[in-house]
């Protein structure tokens, strides 16, 4: 058995939400949250916690001399996944123009994920 | 020969200059000009390329480009005039109530614009390094948390390898993370006060999910280091925010990000005689966003500091239709020679509050209703805001918590408004809930 200390991220009241996890790492107590939303929260947090990566990498041939295009994941990846997807974008350049949406690398890390540019590049 | 004269000059091209510019514009204004300094429409959203924008406006998460784009869109469909590279560098009023503005840019050098209505969005800039006590010498490798994200984000230029944040705000936040990504090592972030004035989102997403500490009553004592810096030393501290001796901790790091506050950018505000807030560091405005100078408005983060960009567009769309208002009510002045009136009940506040936005009220120019945006000065549970007209409690809302990191809001409706037809006074006061 161990617990997983957590904080609420729905609401500014932030409750610390105690989960007591089982040997099979099976969710066994939540406690600390003041809602259900908490409740819910935490249950995501602590089996399949995602998130959205955001980064920015060099572009070349930008017409209006800017140096770097701003990307993000087209959606969640598991979170012990973004130091891969970093890992992947590094030292990489990207030919522009560039448009919002445009998708930049295919299947990030073996994520499955597409990474997309957020901004226009000219 | 370029065009000079304007219904509507809208400063700054961020996301209150162009919000504002499409509120105007839609409100039936069309002869609008915005003027922006940066090469690009979007102020500072362009450096915040982490998600979390406009959910309260697109329903999804944008990035602040992302968030920037649709706006500037918006404002390039309806076919507004924007000057880009170009800075304004004072605005004026004449006798008969006409906004003079003189701005300057490479191709045209000094431009002199006239115009009826001006809405001030030029944003804020951060506190400076000088706005602190740190004793040391001031050694290269500090900077303030939005340089450090321009140097990554625009330049792609990692400005250091271990780095100390002071200041536990959304930026600072924001950069612990991206620095981290970058191959920084971030050591810890040190918060003066008892709680910290970012996101709890931004927390957990952005310290904890890199177990980088947090440590709350915590200040930089010692910056070490004559060119670069070499470590610093953080103290805790006591109640009166004073460093406990015998609590120093040393770190070793090459770089000491701040992230201690914004300031509202004023400069031109203050030049036209704008009455200011002492609390906010912005102009004092009533119910359409109308600074002390008849036909000038505001809105965004030269008026008080948001932390979410969707408050913003919210409020400077009404500033634009404010704008627009103005205008049409000039020109009805002129073809009939007479002024509307104007009326002006203060907003007033107590329980914690520390300014309210308006700071006054004319109920004959409500359109249906007004919000009040405000602040509290520390951590409140369970209390209940309330807002009397005359005395008498006409709104009372139950606050679970209130943070002085995350702004307030009180809707005020017309319907209310119109049921007390000779108010004279308006008090907004937070009350314990039990
Ligand atoms: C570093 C930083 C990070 C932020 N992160 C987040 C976040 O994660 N999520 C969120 O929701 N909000 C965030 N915010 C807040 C949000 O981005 C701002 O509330 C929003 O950008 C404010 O919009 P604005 O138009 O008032 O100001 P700005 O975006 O600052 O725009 C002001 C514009 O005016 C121009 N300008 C200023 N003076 C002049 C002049 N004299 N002449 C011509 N042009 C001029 C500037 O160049 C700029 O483009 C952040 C703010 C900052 C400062
Ligand atoms: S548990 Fe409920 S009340 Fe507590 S922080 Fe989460 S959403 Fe807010």
């Amino acid at each position: 058995m161990n617990t997983v200390n957590l904080t609420c991220i729905g609401c500014p009241l932030g409750c610390q939400i105690e989960v007591m996890m089982g040997d099979d790492n099976e969710i066994l107590l939540i406690t600390g949250n003041t809602c259900p939303r908490g409740e819910s929260y935490a249950r995501k947090e602590v089996t399949a916690p995602t998130r959205i990566v955001t980064s920015s990498v060099r572009v070349y041939g930008s017409r209006t001399g800017e140096r770097m295009v701003s990307l993000k994941t087209a959606s969640d990846i598991p979170k012990d996944r973004i130091m891969d997807v970093i890992r992947d974008l590094r030292g990489v350049a990207v030919p522009c123009p560039v448009r919002i949406g445009d998708v930049l690398f295919k299947d990030v890390a073996g994520t499955g994920v597409d990474m997309i540019a957020t901004k226009n590049v000219d | 020969m370029n065009k000079t004269d304007y219904d509507l000059i809208v400063i700054g091209g961020g996301p209150a200059g162009l919000a504002a510019a499409i509120g105007a514009y839609d409100a039936g204004e069309k002869n609008i000009l915005i003027l922006e300094r940066d090469t690009r429409l979007g102020g500072i959203l362009n450096q915040c390329i982490h998600n979390g924008f406009g959910l309260h406006t697109f329903q999804e998460e944008l990035t602040g480009p992302e968030y920037a784009q649709r706006f500037a869109d918006l404002v390039l469909e309806r076919g507004i005039e924007c000057r880009l590279d170009t800075m304004v560098v004072s605005v004026g009023t004449d006798a008969e109530g006409i906004k003079e503005v003189a701005a300057v840019n490479e191709t045209d050098g000094l431009l002199r614009l006239r115009t009826r209505a001006l809405i001030l969005a030029m944003g804020c800039r951060e506190r400076s390094r000088g706005a602190l006590n740190i004793p040391g010498f001031r050694p290269a490798g500090i900077f303030s948390a939005g340089t450090a994200q321009r140097l990554v984000n625009i330049e792609g230029y990692l400005p250091g390898r271990r780095v100390v944040i002071l200041g536990s705000g959304d930026i600072g936040l924001i950069m612990a993370r991206r620095m981290t990504l970058e191959g920084a090592k971030v050591l810890v972030c040190a918060e003066l006060m008892p709680y910290s004035g970012g996101l709890k989102r931004n927390i957990v997403q952005c310290l904890d999910d890199f177990g980088i500490p947090l440590r709350l009553s915590h200040t930089v004592v010692r910056i070490e280091g004559k060119e670069r810096v070499e470590g610093v030393v953080l103290a805790k501290v006591g109640s009166d925010r004073k460093p406990i001796p015998g609590t120093e901790e040393h770190y070793e790091c090459d770089t000491l990000l701040l992230s201690v506050g914004l300031l509202p950018e004023n400069e031109l505000t203050v030049g036209l005689g704008a009455e200011m807030s002492r609390v906010t560091g912005g102009p004092v405005v009533n119910e359409s966003l109308e600074t002390s100078v008849p036909g000038v408005f505001a809105a965004g983060n030269v008026l008080h500091v948001h932390d979410l960009v969707d408050y913003v567009s919210e409020e400077a769309k009404l500033a634009g239709e404010s704008a627009a208002a103005y205008v049409r009510e000039c020109r009805e002045a002129e073809q009939a020679g007479t002024e509307k009136s104007r009326d002006r009940i203060p907003v007033g506040f107590s329980g914690g509050i520390r300014y309210t936005v308006p700071s006054s009220v004319d109920p004959g120019r409500v359109r249906h209703w007004i919000k009040f945006r405000f602040r509290v000065g520390e951590v409140m549970t369970n209390r209940r805001v309330v807002l009397s007209i005359d005395g008498e409690s006409v709104l009372s809302r139950k606050r679970r918590v209130m943070a002085p990191g995350e702004m307030e809001e009180l809707v005020l409706t017309k319907k209310v408004l119109d049921a007390h037809p000779d108010m004279k006074s308006l008090e907004i006061r937070i009350e314990e809930d039990n």
